[in-house]
């Protein structure tokens, strides 16, 4: 399996904005996320033959980092955040909500594919507690009836974009800050959606 | 008095505060006009080491002087923007890159201008796409407009700017290991010296400034750091954002002067604890800064004044614990954190956090013994020798003694409840 011309080029575009290729390691990673849904050896082989490391060098990386999931990932994926200021909060009692829901435990995903639960450290939403992401889309406020409706929302409504507005307005409360104007680009797989990474994508 | 730098524009216009019309119409990119145009860039860091502002990331360390440590000659040099915003508790610089991502733009370029940089890398962790897209879009939207890139505003200065994304590792807040992780590798620490500003990126000169003291520049060019040295108490200069959660009626990040009290701002600005319930604690600084008790409600908030009180304003995040919180369960949960965010390099930290976190563990659950209370103190002077502050290390980089923090605030402050937890087979209250 070799990269799409289109994504190639994206990843030739994100090498030339760094002085070493190296330094495209990371970003590439997402790409190849992007292209297989989580991240393959085929990817890493993939990331290497173009930043110039081998394939084990890149494998070093990729395994030091939480967000590169080397092993299948849900197409949502739902991280609870249960640090200090989510705990103190009721974050525990959301998770076991998001389980039940699911039917997926902890640091799992489901047969089908559909779903992947963690536990986050800290997403730097405290002000919000207790927070959410789904494929890095942040919903601030949940409580555990709102977590299990979020998860029931998405095996229903299968956003092919994950839109943090939208999932906000339906399931969300008390926010860190005002958000600002809503944002119409979101997350098409368990993967931060970033525009020049050609990770992300417009929604409804 | 300016009692507020960083926020009023995205109060005052909530709708658009992030885009370049409402910036420009607001004063915006006047600083890097006038910077360019009739100032050096001698002029411009003097401004900024006039202005005494200390780094807002969580070291505390006054900006200027680490711009003075470059080396005269060496080119070329980098200037990293560190936007990895991960302290458990922090979230400032998030509300900072969603809302008024231009003024951090402006920062960069005004400082690149000063320290004869061409090329700039704002590093966002990865869990923050959203902040992440919003500056992205103003850059792209300073490029446009002439701000960024080659001969800016008709000046002979150029300069691009890349925003990299993270990928899940607190550690890379670390200003080497972020370092490293933009390189394209593990995020682990390096030894220090040689420090960045002689031996950074790719091993040349660089300078790595957090996201918040980077967007006070614009206002130090436009006003004068003169003006910005004017607020606050010494030691304590400008404003700053504190991040505020936990049990609090009005949660969110506050902008303030320092020097109030902690009343004031955990019971004044925060609005007090819901239901009226006592105050139990709070973490003044981060996860990674010991705990201050209700005693210390009526002391200063400045970075020198909690200093002298053993513990830190780290990255200005403000966690309150009221009556109802378990100790040990809070404790268990931060040194958690630490235990799954050491980079493996050091084994005090590797091998010490994890068992802290293991003991800590049983001992929530009931299951512990007397014996892990002199442990946990043991363990914690081997990763962080006599448990001192500011603490010594025994490893690369404060990551290790950090874990120390939440152990020692409960054995120290409340060791009762943690003995009740052992001796009555778990939690008491």
């Amino acid at each position: 399996m070799t990269w799409s011309q289109k994504t190639d080029e994206r990843a030739q575009a994100i090498i030339a904005r760094y002085p070493d290729p190296r330094s495209a390691t990371m970003p590439l990673l997402y790409l190849a996320m992007h292209e297989d849904g989580h991240l393959t050896e085929d990817g890493m082989r993939e990331v290497a033959a173009r930043v110039g490391l081998t394939p084990a060098q890149v494998q070093s990386v990729a395994s030091f980092y939480t967000m590169y999931k080397r092993d299948r990932t849900g197409r949502y994926l739902v991280s609870v955040c249960t640090s200090i200021s989510c705990m103190l909060l009721g974050a525990d009692d959301v998770l076991a909500a998001v389980s039940e829901e699911t039917g997926v435990a902890d640091g799992d995903t489901d047969e089908d594919g559909l779903f992947s639960v963690e536990h986050a450290e800290c997403i730097g939403a405290c002000g919000g507690a207790p927070a959410v992401q789904v494929n890095y889309e942040l919903v601030e406020g949940v409580t555990p009836e709102q977590g299990k409706a979020l998860c029931a929302w998405l095996r229903e409504a299968r956003p092919e974009v994950v839109l943090g507005d939208e999932m906000q307005e339906l399931f969300g409360g008390q926010r860190s800050f005002e958000w600002g104007p809503s944002e119409t680009a979101g997350a098409v797989g368990p993967f931060p959606a970033f525009e020049p990474y050609g990770t992300a994508k417009e929604g409804r | 008095m300016t009692d507020r730098i960083l926020t009023t524009r995205m109060d005052a216009h909530p709708a658009d505060s992030n885009v370049l019309a409402r910036y420009e119409a607001t004063g915006g990119y006047a600083a890097l006009r006038t910077a360019l145009a009739s100032k050096t860039p001698e002029e411009i860091a003097a401004e900024v080491k006039a202005s005494n502002i200390r780094g807002r990331g969580g070291a505390n360390f006054p900006a200027g002087v680490k711009w003075g440590f470059l080396p005269p000659e060496t080119r070329p040099r980098y200037l990293v923007v560190n936007g990895d915003e991960s302290e458990p508790g922090t979230f400032k610089d998030r509300q900072l890159l969603e809302r008024d991502p231009h003024q951090l733009v402006e920062g960069i370029a005004l400082s690149a201008y000063a320290l004869d940089v061409r090329q700039a890398f704002v590093y966002i962790r990865g869990e923050y796409p959203r902040p992440a897209r919003r500056l992205q879009r103003a850059i792209d939207e300073a490029y446009e407009a002439g701000y960024l890139g080659t001969g800016i505003l008709g000046s002979g200065f150029d300069l691009d700017i890349t925003v990299h994304l993270g990928g899940g590792a607190y550690i890379c807040g670390e200003e080497t290991a972020l370092l490293n992780s933009l390189e394209g590798r593990r995020g682990e620490p390096r030894i220090k010296p040689p420090f960045p500003a002689v031996e950074g990126l790719y091993a040349k000169p660089t300078i790595v400034n957090n996201v918040e003291t980077l967007s006070n520049v614009p206002f130090m060019i436009n006003q004068g750091g003169a003006a910005y040295d004017a607020i606050g108490p010494e030691g304590a200069r400008g404003t700053r954002l504190f991040s505020l959660s936990g049990h609090v009626r009005n949660p969110g990040n506050k902008e303030i002067v320092m020097g109030m009290t902690w009343r004031d701002l955990i019971y004044g600005l925060g609005g007090g604890i819901p239901e009226d319930r006592a105050i139990k604690a709070w973490i003044p600084g981060g996860a990674s800064a010991p705990w201050l008790l209700p005693e210390h409600l009526d002391e200063p908030v400045t970075i020198d004044d909690v200093g002298r009180l053993k513990t830190m304003l780290g990255s200005g995040a403000v966690v309150v614990m009221d009556e109802t919180t378990c100790v040990v369960k809070a404790a268990h949960r931060i040194v958690r954190f630490f235990a799954h965010e050491s980079c493996g390099q050091c084994t005090p930290c590797r091998e010490g956090g994890s068992w802290l976190e293991r003991m800590l563990a049983r001992i929530e659950s009931g299951d512990g013994r007397m014996m892990d209370l002199d442990l946990l103190l043991d363990v914690s002077d081997n990763i962080s020798p006599g448990l001192t502050w500011p603490p010594k290390m025994t490893t690369i980089c404060p990551l290790g003694p950090s874990a120390t923090a939440p152990v020692t605030s409960i054995m120290w402050h409340f060791r009762n409840e943690v003995e009740a937890h052992i001796t009555g087979g778990g939690c008491p209250l």
